[in-house]
């Protein structure tokens, strides 16, 4: 941990380097998420509900996916730019130290541009927390802190799958854009909205329902167990094939070396 | 310290077709080709060896540094380093060896270099009283004071190799990996990074293993020499030995007017232009004075020189014999 | 116009080499299109008569959009002529026998065009064999049809040379990787690469519609799904010509500015 600590001070101090480009890439990310946002508002002039829920509850579901979202790009960025890094070599240098490959990925990259999304996440938060004519007990507080960590975990994990799919090829790699872009895009709607086949996909395989739209009936009062109060931490099991999967890669690159 | 027995590696890539009708047909399938990268490749260096690993490109050099190193794991073989196998125990193994990728840099580029160096002092938790002691050092070895608080990225090449090759021994390896270290530097910086590396191996004991294509670092470095061709160890003895081999023969260069002499047995021609001309001779068919005298009789000679072969043309030449 | 075509065909047979990829990026457009799709139907269910267009044009509208990504996409740069401006080197494209503005048009325009036509044909075919309500229609005519094809390529001019517009700027600012992000968001989303104009409240809407953006993905997505039509139609096309022209002589005068400025200082 002192260690990664180390690392992140000298990417802030190599990224204040270049203020303006900081600048200007924070104010694109944050209009990125602002354009999304500003179709969902569009959408709901039109309609003053979708599926049930109604434009500051939708709100708070887009927050909660844009905050974790953000917050796993932010530090897992190691891994969403991992192709360049297997690409240029700079990977087996990684492979000549004596920590785990895993850590020094994780530290090899911290990307602070991304809180034009963080700020936009919490911008909504203050709107959406108070209008979605929520009662917040300290059991919902607990919920939507779960729904962002856990969030930020899944997320991550799936960077993670990206990262050791380029051990195999780095062509396919697109394909991986529709769980990771596609979750933050299509996750500012409750997953329930696209149907049960989605959300089914969306709570067994990829499990980002998991953190949103089940803990979200739970914020509402739709539904009053416990477990969906807690879906969120289910949703963690998801690293144990993923972190599974990037072993299996590392251990064919290094078989391999391609 | 080092022993490699029977490494076997081989890779598959894809085949890739040129032109228009070939592209839209490798759409539906494509052909692989095996690469034998390593075939039985067997060798062993002792503790405080200095040993020059050459080849033409492409000949399984980086593949068998990549093995040592740990990051590839071989077909097949033995390999053990410092009682360790390093694809086994990674991080116990590169605790111990350092690496030097000359075309590849370990530096921070927007930091000053000392704390790139801090950083990896804490990656390999180094003792803060040992690490100052190692630090000065190199520092005053490779003149490092005066570039220590600049960023990367406005350093020299030359300053920046010094820089690399000090990151690379922060941790005081008891084996180093140079691979093309001198690469694109000037002849002042390369002569001060030899000499560097002279004086590691002297004073520390330090084993290196570089590979490269400068026949100058080989010839200011290394005692023994390990050739590899198409995967497979071709030659490994000393550089002396292999030199006297060669040197028997002798390269002639000879300016003279008018008619060209003609080229007789013992003889051959390597390069001819108007009004000179440079032969090797092979001392075993025609000695140096005989030649002259041939020579001689059929020009006019204005002037001659008799040299040994260089490293540079031994080399060429082994390549040319192994046809690698 | 040899020259032109060998610079399509070359980008066509590089494009064509990334099978996997060509693979992926269908698969990844495929996905995204149901999700689009499957959204807006949620919101037509709550309340059909609030709906701008009818649904099978929306759907028609998402996977022509999908299909057609890489002719659209605002974010999809020439990474060349993008470090051509950023280094300076566009000095030495001076020397070459052939207009500069001409051949960075012709190259991003055929780089788009190879991506598109590659990845399209099955992502249609398949929107065209889906079961209803998933299914995308024909047009509604033949005439129809081949205003679409008109506004297609018009669509794909004005993208490409608002694209060199942004190339030129970046030479005059600090941040350039910075400006062309925002660039490509701000239009990507004028252009209804978000939700479709027609689902813009009013003001906006009207705003946005005259916009050199909406003479982008917007004019050739929605006559194919027959939402513009007839009369109207042809006075987006007109729309479209204009906008073509103003932003081909602005990019021109900008960029023999630039390199003016790069000869003057010496590249």
């Amino acid at each position: 941990m002192r260690l990664y600590l180390k690392f992140f001070t000298m990417h802030l101090k190599s990224q204040m380097q270049y203020k303006t480009s900081f600048f200007l890439t924070a104010v694109s990310q944050f209009l990125v998420s602002f354009t999304a946002l500003l179709g969902v508002w569009f959408m709901f002039l039109r309609f003053n509900e979708v599926n049930g829920f109604t434009f500051p509850q939708v709100l708070l579901c887009h927050a909660v996916v844009l905050l974790s979202f953000s917050l796993a790009e932010c530090f897992g960025r190691g891994f969403d730019v991992f192709p360049q890094l297997i690409g240029n070599g700079m990977f087996d240098r990684v492979l000549v130290r004596p920590r785990s490959a895993v850590f020094q990925v994780l530290a090899s990259q911290v990307e602070f541009s991304r809180i034009g999304r963080l700020l936009q996440a919490l911008v909504v938060f203050i709107y959406a927390i108070p209008a979605s004519g929520i009662l917040w007990t300290w059991d919902r507080v607990v919920t939507l802190c779960l729904m962002i960590i856990c969030g930020s975990f899944v997320f991550f994990f799936l960077f993670l799958v990206y990262a050791a799919i380029s051990f195999f090829t780095i062509e396919g790699l697109e394909f991986m854009n529709i769980l990771t872009d596609g979750g933050r895009e299509f996750g500012r709607y409750p997953f329930a909205v696209y149907g049960k086949a989605v959300l089914g996909f969306l709570t067994y395989v990829i499990p980002l329902a998991l953190f949103q739209y089940y803990p979200l009936l739970y914020l509402l009062g739709l539904e009053t167990s416990r477990l969906y109060m807690l879906m969120p931490l289910l949703s963690l099991l998801f690293g144990i094939p993923a972190i599974a999967f990037w072993r299996f890669g590392l251990h064919r690159y290094r078989s391999t070396g391609s | 310290m080092i022993r490699l027995e029977n490494i076997n590696k081989s890779f598959r890539v894809a085949r890739r077709q040129s032109g228009f009708g070939q592209a839209v047909k490798a759409l539906v399938s494509r052909k692989t080709d095996t690469i034998h990268a390593l075939q039985d490749v067997s060798f062993s260096i002792d503790r405080g060896e200095m040993v020059g690993y050459i080849g033409p490109n492409g000949a399984g050099k980086s593949t068998t540094i990549k093995v040592m190193c740990g990051i590839l794991t071989p077909d097949s073989g033995i390999c053990e380093i410092a009682g360790r196998v390093p694809w086994q125990s990674r991080i116990d193994h590169v605790r111990e060896i350092g690496v030097v990728f000359g075309q590849r840099s370990q530096l921070w580029w927007d930091v000053p270099v000392c704390d790139s160096f801090d950083l990896i002092r804490d990656i390999y938790q180094v003792d803060e009283r040992q690490y100052r002691k190692t630090l000065d050092e190199l520092v005053a070895l490779l003149e490092l004071a005066d570039i220590l608080m600049t960023p990367t990225r406005s350093l020299s090449l030359g300053q920046r190799m010094r820089c690399e090759i000090a990151a690379s021994l922060l941790h005081q390896p008891k084996i180093l990996f140079l691979d093309e270290p001198t690469i694109g530097l000037d002849a002042v910086s390369k002569i001060a990074v030899r000499q560097f590396i002279r004086n590691l191996n002297t004073e520390h004991g330090t084993t290196v293993i570089l590979t490269t294509h400068d026949m100058q670092d080989i010839e200011a470095l290394t005692e023994r020499i390990l050739l590899i061709g198409k995967g497979r160890i071709l030659l490994d003895g000393s550089l002396q030995e292999l030199k006297k081999r060669a040197s028997v023969r002798k390269k002639l260069t000879i300016e003279y007017i008018g008619k060209a002499p003609d080229i007789s047995s013992g003889m051959q021609l390597i390069e001819q232009r108007e009004g000179r001309i440079i032969i090797e001779l092979n001392p075993d068919i025609c000695s140096v004075s005989d030649a002259i005298a041939r020579l001689a009789a059929e020009s006019e000679i204005q002037d001659l020189s008799v040299s040994d072969i260089s490293a540079e043309d031994m080399v060429a030449e082994l390549y040319r014999s192994y046809q690698i | 116009m040899q020259k032109y075509l060998a610079i399509f065909q070359i980008r066509f047979v590089n494009s064509l080499q990334y099978r996997t990829a060509a693979l992926a990026g269908i698969a990844t457009q495929f996905a995204w299109g149901f999700m689009e799709i499957l959204a807006f139907q949620a919101f037509y269910r709550v309340d059909p008569s609030s709906f701008p267009m009818t649904l099978s044009q929306t759907v028609s509208y998402i996977w022509m959009q999908q299909a057609f990504l890489a002719l659209f996409m605002n974010w999809f740069f020439e990474p060349e002529i993008f470090n051509a401006v950023l280094s300076g080197s566009i000095a030495y494209e001076l020397a070459r026998p052939i207009d500069l503005y001409s051949r960075w048009f012709c190259q991003a325009a055929a780089n788009r065009l190879a991506k598109a036509v590659l990845r399209c044909m099955p992502i249609l075919l398949v929107a065209f064999l889906l079961p209803e309500p998933f299914r995308m229609s024909l047009p509604a005519s033949l005439p129809q049809f081949l205003l679409f094809l008109i506004a297609v390529f018009l669509g794909l001019g004005v993208i490409v040379s608002f694209s060199m517009l942004v190339y030129v700027t970046t030479f005059y600012t600090l941040s350039p990787i910075g400006t062309r992000l925002i660039a490509a968001v701000l239009a990507d989303f004028l252009a209804g690469a978000i939700i479709p104009l027609p689902f813009f409240p009013q003001p906006f809407r009207t705003i946005a519609e005259w916009l050199p953006f909406a003479s982008m993905q917007n004019m050739p997505l929605r006559i194919y799904s027959g939402h513009i039509a007839g009369h109207d139609a042809l006075t987006g096309i007109l729309l479209q010509i204009v906008w073509l022209t103003i932003l081909i002589l602005a990019g021109r005068r900008l960029m023999s500015r630039a390199l003016r400025h790069v000869v003057v200082q010496g590249g």
